[in-house]
């Protein structure tokens, strides 16, 4: 067994593991979100894939039927679709269990099948009529993945490794920031929090539990969908059935918990875990004599996940803990 | 200002909800059949606003879905099989309120290790290498059910979660097994022809009626291990309340760490019956993610293991249904069916609180006290 060390390589690697990274960043910023309200949602991968699939049908079909498409048109369509429906299919998840106190678990997973069966069967649709299996905006393709001109080309590896990125890649850092300050300095944040760990608590001081938990929910909804939408970015606005948007879903819902909930953390939780899941793909150009096999490559996010869950349990610490409510419904006469 | 406010805060709010204890039995089912009715009207509604199809011959589809022809029937029963096995495991889990989201997982390393025994041994006779291949199952699936419990009891890990990962892990467990072992071929080949001694003997012209009649042995049992036994009481009065239950002298990390076990025994069980008797092969899409819907399956029946006959058979008659509608017009497809399942089970969640509150309306000129 040795290793080899190849520049292009780790570059393209590293690359790689931020773009898909910062989809497994939205995905868990807005799951985050939600669990600061108490609700896991596990109809994140659902939501993913209706914020996809959506961005998507705008886009493309934006394209297809005009005859000078501009490109503003098509950033504010690719980025207001991807929010609206993610919005709408959180609208069902939190109407279910914030307002008919319906079990979360139960309903998260129904929205997860929903979704991937909405964002599937819309998706070949679209490909049937188009007469192929790959189709494509590439308008939407330069637009959103534009990069930062002069500082990508003209830096050496530093542009390559800063600046190569589409703007939602930035975007993500900027809004995980925002969010972590959101809940640490913001007066609604601590309320937010405060209905996480106790609602009947949060409730007797006032607070408007309901509105809180629609309002992190829809809006949480809404980051992730982002995260849908950029994954087909990152494959250059392609779609095909086989996409894998809910694979990242599921990441994301395990990068919550490997951030111990807390949006900056998630930021290189996300590229460390985008860089393992495009380990099986790029590891094999460093490590010769023996193969690791791509699949045992995807485990280890869920791995590492795994113990991180287990070091917080042992770790009394409070704040890296789940809020304490997570997964229960607020019913105010039961308090 | 001071009176404007307190007018504000003694003004009821326009409705009230309160839990309600007394619903009986017949409305309960009567609201449930409102809901389907009202789901099939959304999903007709659905269904012919995307594809055009009239919406009687979506509903015609889904009988003929699964009653068309007799081999539907058969292949109804093949598929509501396995989702029944995992429903009954999850059973006495979700009864303890553990949230075992780890069916899926569970059952994959059971048909693992189902299979693992079937290649190693595959020369033994099918009377001893059959339940052999059962034996590892069910050691794997309860294996890979105990950890999340060991940590929930002793450090109240939260169990959702490290299940959910479990599953990820098994998928990828078997990813790679099944690219060990097909080797260079391109599919991993049917156990039919590598190891015809680990193939469920034939009943009937199917291989599946013994897994089918496994099962429903298992959810008898189940069913009276729940209701009858010491620990199905123990288990019952944890997933009422941890406290009562230390107070009663149950002993609860013991309680939850035993009945996980037996969960995830029950579903390892499904995937050795998968690999043996249904599928013939070890695939880690296998059983189409029914550790998921398991997870509906038993929540709507309550975790009895005999209602659950009746949701599982319902999944099951959706999925039929779509696959129905998908081949009559171009635009529909196959992914149609998890929109359909969707939608019938928002409403099954949804009207479950009408069956638990009662909404009290204000009533008129009466406001403030």
């Amino acid at each position: 067994m040795g290793i080899i060390w190849n520049l292009d390589s780790m570059l393209g690697w590293i690359v790689m593991a931020v773009n898909f990274g910062s989809v497994i960043l939205y995905g868990a910023m807005g799951e985050i979100l939600t669990e600061k309200a108490g609700h896991l949602n596990l109809g994140v991968p659902g939501i993913m894939l209706c914020g996809g699939i959506s961005g998507f049908a705008a886009t493309f079909l934006y394209e297809q039927n005009t005859a000078n498409p501009s490109g503003f048109v098509m950033l504010l369509l690719g980025l207001l679709s991807s929010i609206v429906a993610a919005t709408l299919a959180g609208l069902i998840y939190a109407f279910l269990t914030i307002t008919l106190k319906a079990n979360q678990n139960v309903t998260g997973i129904t929205l997860t099948t929903f979704g991937a069966g909405i964002a599937k069967h819309f998706g070949s649709v679209i490909s049937a009529k188009s007469g192929s299996t790959a189709i494509r905006s590439a308008l939407a393709d330069e637009v959103f993945n534009a990069k930062i001109p002069f500082l990508s080309t003209n830096l050496g590896v530093v542009g390559k490794l800063l600046f190569n990125y589409g703007f939602l890649v930035y975007l993500a850092i900027i809004l995980a920031i925002l969010l972590q300050l959101f809940f640490n300095k913001t007066h609604q944040g601590l309320n937010l929090r405060a209905i996480g760990e106790n609602p009947g608590t949060a409730d007797a001081m006032g607070i408007n539990v309901t509105g809180y938990k629609y309002a992190a929910i829809l809006t949480g909804s809404a980051i992730s969908g982002l995260g849908g939408f950029l994954y087909l970015v990152i494959n250059n606005v392609q779609w095909s059935t086989a996409l894998d948007i809910e694979g990242m879903g599921w990441l994301a819902v395990a990068l919550v918990i490997f951030a111990t909930w807390k949006p900056v953390n998630a930021i290189w939780g996300g590229y460390l875990f985008g860089f393992l899941s495009k380990a099986g793909a790029y590891a094999p150009t460093f490590i010769t004599g023996i193969v690791i096999s791509q699949h045992i490559w995807n485990m280890t996010p869920y791995i590492v996940t795994i113990l991180v869950l287990i070091f917080v349990s042992f770790r009394m610490k409070r704040e890296s803990r789940p809020p304490q409510a997570l997964g229960l419904s607020y019913f105010r006469e039961d308090r | 200002m001071r009176a404007m406010a307190q007018s504000k805060a003694n003004k009821e709010p326009l409705v009230h909800v309160v839990r309600k204890e007394d619903t009986t039995t017949l409305k309960k089912w009567m609201l449930r059949v409102i809901a389907v009715a009202a789901a099939l009207l959304v999903t007709g509604a659905f269904v012919f606003a995307v594809t055009g199809i009239n919406p009687f011959n979506i509903y015609g589809a889904m009988v003929t879905g699964t009653f068309g022809t007799p081999r539907r029937i058969r292949n109804t029963i093949k598929t509501l099989t396995p989702l029944l096995c995992l429903g009954v495991g999850l059973a006495p889990a979700f009864k303890m309120k553990f949230w075992n989201i780890g069916a899926q997982g569970q059952m994959l390393v059971g048909a693992l290790a189902a299979s693992f025994v079937a290649l190693t041994f595959r020369n033994l006779p099918g009377g001893v290498l059959i339940p052999l291949m059962g034996l590892g199952a069910i050691l794997a699936g309860a294996l890979w059910a105990v950890l999340p419990a060991i940590f929930k009891a002793f450090w109240n890990t939260n169990e959702t979660l490290f299940t959910l990962m479990m599953n990820y892990i098994a998928t990828f467990w078997v990813m790679y097994s099944v690219d060990v072992w097909k080797g260079e071929s391109s599919g991993f080949a049917s156990f039919k022809q590598i190891a015809k001694n680990a193939v469920m003997p034939v009943i009937a012209k199917e291989n599946f009626y013994i897994c089918t009649g496994i099962v429903l042995i298992v959810a008898a049992l189940m069913y009276i291990y729940m209701k009858r036994t010491k620990h199905g009481y123990e288990l019952a009065v944890v997933g009422e309340s941890e406290k009562t239950a230390r107070y009663a002298g149950i002993n609860v990390k013991k309680v939850t760490i035993r009945t996980m076990v037996l969960s995830g025994a029950i579903c390892g069980l499904c995937g050795f019956l998968t690999v043996s008797g249904i599928d013939f092969t070890l695939s880690h899409t296998m059983n189409n993610g029914f550790g998921f819907t398991a997870i509906v399956v038993a929540w709507l029946a309550k975790f009895n293991p005999f209602t659950m006959i009746g949701t599982s058979f319902m999944m099951v008659f959706f999925q039929n249904a779509a696959s129905e509608i998908s081949s009559m017009n171009a635009n529909a497809t196959e992914y149609l069916s998890n929109v359909i399942s969707g939608i019938i089970l928002f409403f099954l969640i949804g009207v479950e609180f009408f069956i638990n509150y009662r909404l009290v309306f204000r009533k008129n000129g009466k406001e403030g006290k």
